[in-house]
């Protein structure tokens, strides 16, 4: 009975002292856009419909448990049966039901309209990364790139003590998916490997990315902001570690940052037809090591017994550059080795390939130019 | 048949030794092999608890990798819902269901061996699968204990199809187990013991059995598939092949959800023989009792894809899903009702059973309206796959169906061994267990509406205090059952001596066995009114 009581007083703190201890959240927050707002009103009605109940429940209990104690002398009464409130206490809960069913239906039919949008933007789930394609639909934009968190260094036992934790600690990712104010953004979503779960709490959308499926829903953002969230889908090893940043911009701002990734797309593109130094290579190569191969293979190249290999000291690591460039770019079927031909540019593919060879006491001492790769496509 | 038990009759030794328990043909014998192998499970599975919640205590890696982290928690999954839940409620089952309905014994005796003796098998191979990968031999299934698709199939470690043959085995012991209490319960009813006055606990387990049936080759169905996908080459969840994910989701769920009613309505029926004995009051609704378990099992085939709500369903589906499950709330309630009927105007004591009966009845309910809220479906998008799913399953479970296990042990323990047990002892077990399971799992409410997913090793900071706070609250748990160990355990030594009603409120034809029972209970079937 103490226990309820407990119980009880922790649900009500929901609702009184959310906002009051700063800090952390105990409730669902309202959110910006109309899904996230009507999952939240929703949400608010049928709590409070349970906490009615619930108190009406709890209360005849524990005033049962108070009274109808044979301590207190309570002699058994013999009424096994009463047809009248059986039916009252079918009756009304199916009519309680009916009056959440209404607006849970209203709110539901809202957000599987996609019709009539402004943009479309694919979203593709990867172990564990998120790619974001703007070359679908009305408005495309000839624009796409991949999410990665940008702590790296959290997956791991031995390096997570030393990363630095604050706010958005787990909720950084080096490129963010923009988009503008105030337009209907219709979202793809697909996967390339596992089912992954794209979900913004404060854009109430949650949707599993499916290998070989489309998943379609909507938003429209009112206001600029910073919005995070996370795959929420079990997708592996590191499903911990992909998190969503979406950011909305002013009209103006969001054109801005389309002309910015279009000229990054032509640097990258001039970039992979000169030759680079080794130390070029290498410097690049640690942090495109670092965002695509240490989730698995692990910072220091000794990958994780049993599950993933090693890359120092290997065999393919040290030994035939062709049948390195073979295995990064194509993968290995059937295993957790992805394909990056399709994943990273040639400029990043070849200081990578380099940086394997290179680090940890590697001593291949060679070097791959990305003219190498275009090559091996 | 009735010529084999009668032949049985006449000599009444006891096997002895190993071969005792080996080859036991005895449902008193299989039934405490059951609940010691549930028990062993609930260490085994805590302690896996307990490698989590010591990972989650603050944020950062400091214990485990986040690979391990994943066989942590498919593994503790997996035992306590086939491993603890299903095989202690057989073990009830096996003890009662015969003492309860007037018969000797089980109606099929040696398969009951037989869907005994799988489990040790069954579990020693998943628990194997987790010592190789300890010692470096590749990894233990890590794709939770729902092993979606392709996850598990084209993504899954080697120990994947070890897996599937394991529950190949745990299925194959359900379904045996649940035959056997069908044909007990069709069969070896005394004279006079009509449908409509069988004990709620036979009801409740004579339904569960039939969803048993139904579900269990589902299940051997889609790991089947599992098993042809990964090594015979066909496509079944493989898009790449012409296959469909989702598809094993469906598959999935249509065993899983019923699963769940198979873990609570054995609950249901021990806490209806519980609250009318302390309340000293028959129970309140009996044939309602018994309509609202059929139609809890009924509407249990027609809700599976709630758990489905953000795979994209067409939203006719999603209504459909929605309304279906809203529906399951209203037998449920009619349940909570009629317990609280039960003890309106009882003349009530509370000892430990009661004690746990009514924490079951307080908290199974906030697993239901929890339950209510999640099939909202606009509102589940934001409930979906965080900590609230895990808090939700948590009470109906852990302060649910594993609740009213310990309650019906508490109950029946002296009926078993002859002794009572340490009523102080196990008061004290009560409260440690009852208010730590709050501080466990009532904070995951919190931090998953707060947005924090399930399934993960590493949190952000503003989830910080609550995880901190479940932590605690775990280990207090954990080590509070082994109190409780040490309370069955010394209830079997010795202790004062049961009656054979044992509780002064006590009604049915058990408690007019002595305490202990006779080796084959009922000889000469009594006769029922
Ligand atoms: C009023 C009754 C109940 C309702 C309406 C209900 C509803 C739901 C819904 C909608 C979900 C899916 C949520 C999601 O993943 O987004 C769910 C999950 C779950 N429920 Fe219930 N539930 C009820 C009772 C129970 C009972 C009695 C049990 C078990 C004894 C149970 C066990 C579970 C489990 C294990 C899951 C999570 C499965 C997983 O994803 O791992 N529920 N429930
Ligand atoms: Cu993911
Ligand atoms: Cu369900």
């Amino acid at each position: 009975m103490r226990a309820a009581i407990r119980v009880a007083s922790l649900l009500s703190l929901i609702f009184t002292s959310g906002q009051a201890l700063a800090g952390y959240q105990m409730n669902l927050s309202p959110g910006v856009t109309t899904f996230s707002q009507g999952a939240y009103e929703i949400h608010t009605l049928v709590l409070w419909i349970c906490v009615v109940i619930g108190t009406v429940v709890f209360g005849a209990m524990i005033y049962s448990i108070i009274t109808h104690r044979k301590s207190k002398g309570a002699v058994a009464a013999t009424f096994d049966d009463n047809t009248t409130i059986e039916i009252v206490w079918t009756v009304v809960p199916f009519i309680i039901l009916i009056a959440m069913a209404i607006p849970a239906t209203r709110v539901l039919l809202a957000m599987e309209d996609v019709s009539n949008s402004d943009m479309s933007i694919k979203i593709t789930g990867y172990q564990w990364k998120w790619h974001y394609d703007y070359n679908v639909g009305e408005k495309a934009e000839d624009i796409s790139f991949f999410s990665n968190i940008s702590t790296p260094d959290a997956r791991s036992l031995a390096t997570s003590m030393n990363v630095v934790k604050d706010e958005n600690y787990l909720l950084d990712v080096d490129n963010r998916m923009v988009v503008p104010v105030n337009k209907k953004v219709r979202l793809l979503f697909t996967s390339s490997d596992v089912i992954h779960a794209w979900w913004v709490p404060a854009f109430g959308v949650k949707k599993d990315t499916i290998p070989g499926f489309i998943n379609e829903s909507w938003i429209n953002v009112p206001e600029p902001g910073v919005y995070r969230g996370k795959c929420a889908e079990l997708c592996g090893t590191n499903h911990g570690f992909m998190p969503v940043v979406v950011e909305a911009k002013s009209e103006e701002d969001y054109a801005a940052w389309v002309a910015s990734q279009k000229t990054a797309a032509a640097d990258v593109a001039a970039s992979a037809n000169k030759t680079w130094t080794k130390d070029e290579l290498m410097a690049k190569g640690k942090t495109a090591y670092a965002t695509n191969c240490a989730a698995c293979h692990q910072a220091n190249g000794e990958g994780l017994a049993g599950v993933f290999p090693g890359l120092k000291g290997s065999a393919i690591a040290i030994g035939d550059i062709a049948r390195h460039i073979d295995v990064v770019i194509h993968g290995v079927s059937g295993t957790a080795m992805a394909a990056y031909a399709g994943q990273m540019n040639d400029v990043d593919l070849a200081a990578v390939i380099t940086y394997e060879r290179n680090a940890w006491g590697n001593n291949a001492g060679d070097m791959v130019q990305p003219s190498d790769i275009k090559a091996a496509r | 048949m009735s010529a084999v038990i009668e032949a049985h009759d006449h000599h009444d030794h006891k096997p002895t030794g190993i071969g005792r328990w080996l080859f036991s043909t005895n449902h008193k014998d299989i039934g405490t092999m059951y609940l010691w192998f549930s028990f062993i499970m609930f260490f085994i599975g805590g302690a896996m608890a307990l490698v989590i919640r010591a990972e989650l205590f603050q944020p950062g890696l400091q214990f485990v990798e986040p690979e391990f982290f994943n066989q942590m928690t498919t593994l503790h999954g997996l035992i306590m819902v086939f491993g603890v839940i299903m095989p202690g409620f057989v073990g009830l089952a096996n003890w009662m269901v015969p003492m309860m309905i007037g018969a000797p014994d089980m109606a099929l005796p040696r398969m009951n061996n037989w869907s005994f003796w799988l489990l040790p098998g069954a579990f020693g191979i998943l628990i194997a699968s987790l010592v190789m990968s300890m010692m470096g031999m590749g990894s233990a299934p890590n794709f939770g204990w729902t092993f979606y698709a392709p996850l598990s199939t084209t993504y899954g470690p080697d120990s994947t199809d070890y897996f599937i043959f394991s529950v190949h085995m745990m299925g194959l012991s359900s379904i045996m187990g649940a035959i056997n209490i069908i044909a007990t319960i069709m069969n070896l009813r005394a004279p006079g013991m009509t449908y409509m006055k069988m004990p709620i606990f036979v009801w409740t387990w004579f339904i569960t059995a039939y969803l048993l049936i139904a579900v269990m080759p589902v299940l051997a169905g889609v790991v089947t598939m599992m098993l042809t996908d990964r090594n015979f080459g066909t496509s079944f969840f493989d898009a790449a092949g012409g296959g469909d994910p989702v598809l094993f989701q469906h598959i999935f769920w249509f065993f899983g959800h019923p699963e769940v009613y198979i873990m609570i309505l054995p609950a249901f029926g021990v806490i209806s023989q519980i609250v009318p004995t302390f309340a000293r009051k028959k129970i309140f609704g009996y044939s309602s009792m018994v309509y609202a378990t059929a139609s809890i099992a009924f509407l249990s085939f027609i809700v599976w894809a709630h758990h489905m709500f953000t795979t994209g369903m067409p939203v006719e589906a999603e209504l459909f899903f929605m309304y279906a499950t809203m529906l399951i709330a209203i037998p449920t309630g009619v349940k909570v009702f009629n317990w609280v009927s039960t003890m309106w105007r009882g003349s009530m004591t509370f000892e430990t059973p009661m004690l746990f009966a009514i924490a079951f009845i307080f908290l199974f309910t906030i697993g239901g309206f929890t339950g209510l809220m999640m099939c909202i479906t606009p509102a589940d998008f934001q409930y979906h796959d965080t900590y609230f799913i895990v808090a939700h399953f948590h009470y109906v479970l852990a302060t649910g169906a594993a609740f009213s296990i310990m309650a019906a042990v508490y109950f029946w323990l002296p009926k078993w061994t002859g002794n009572m047990y340490d009523e102080t002892l196990g008061k004290i077990h009560f409260w440690l267990t009852t208010i730590s399971a709050n501080v466990l799992f009532f904070p995951m409410h919190f931090v998953g509406l707060a947005g924090m997913p399930r399934r993960i090793p590493d949190y952000s900071l503003q989830f910080a205090e609550f995880n901190q706070m479940a932590s605690v609250g775990a280990f207090i748990f954990g080590f509070s059952q082994l109190i409780f160990l040490y309370v069955v355990i010394k209830c079997i030594r010795g202790g004062e001596k049961a009656t054979e009603q044992v509780w002064e409120g006590a009604d049915g034809l058990e408690w007019t066995l002595p305490s202990p029972p006779p080796f084959h209970s009922f000889t000469t079937p009594p006769q029922v009114k």
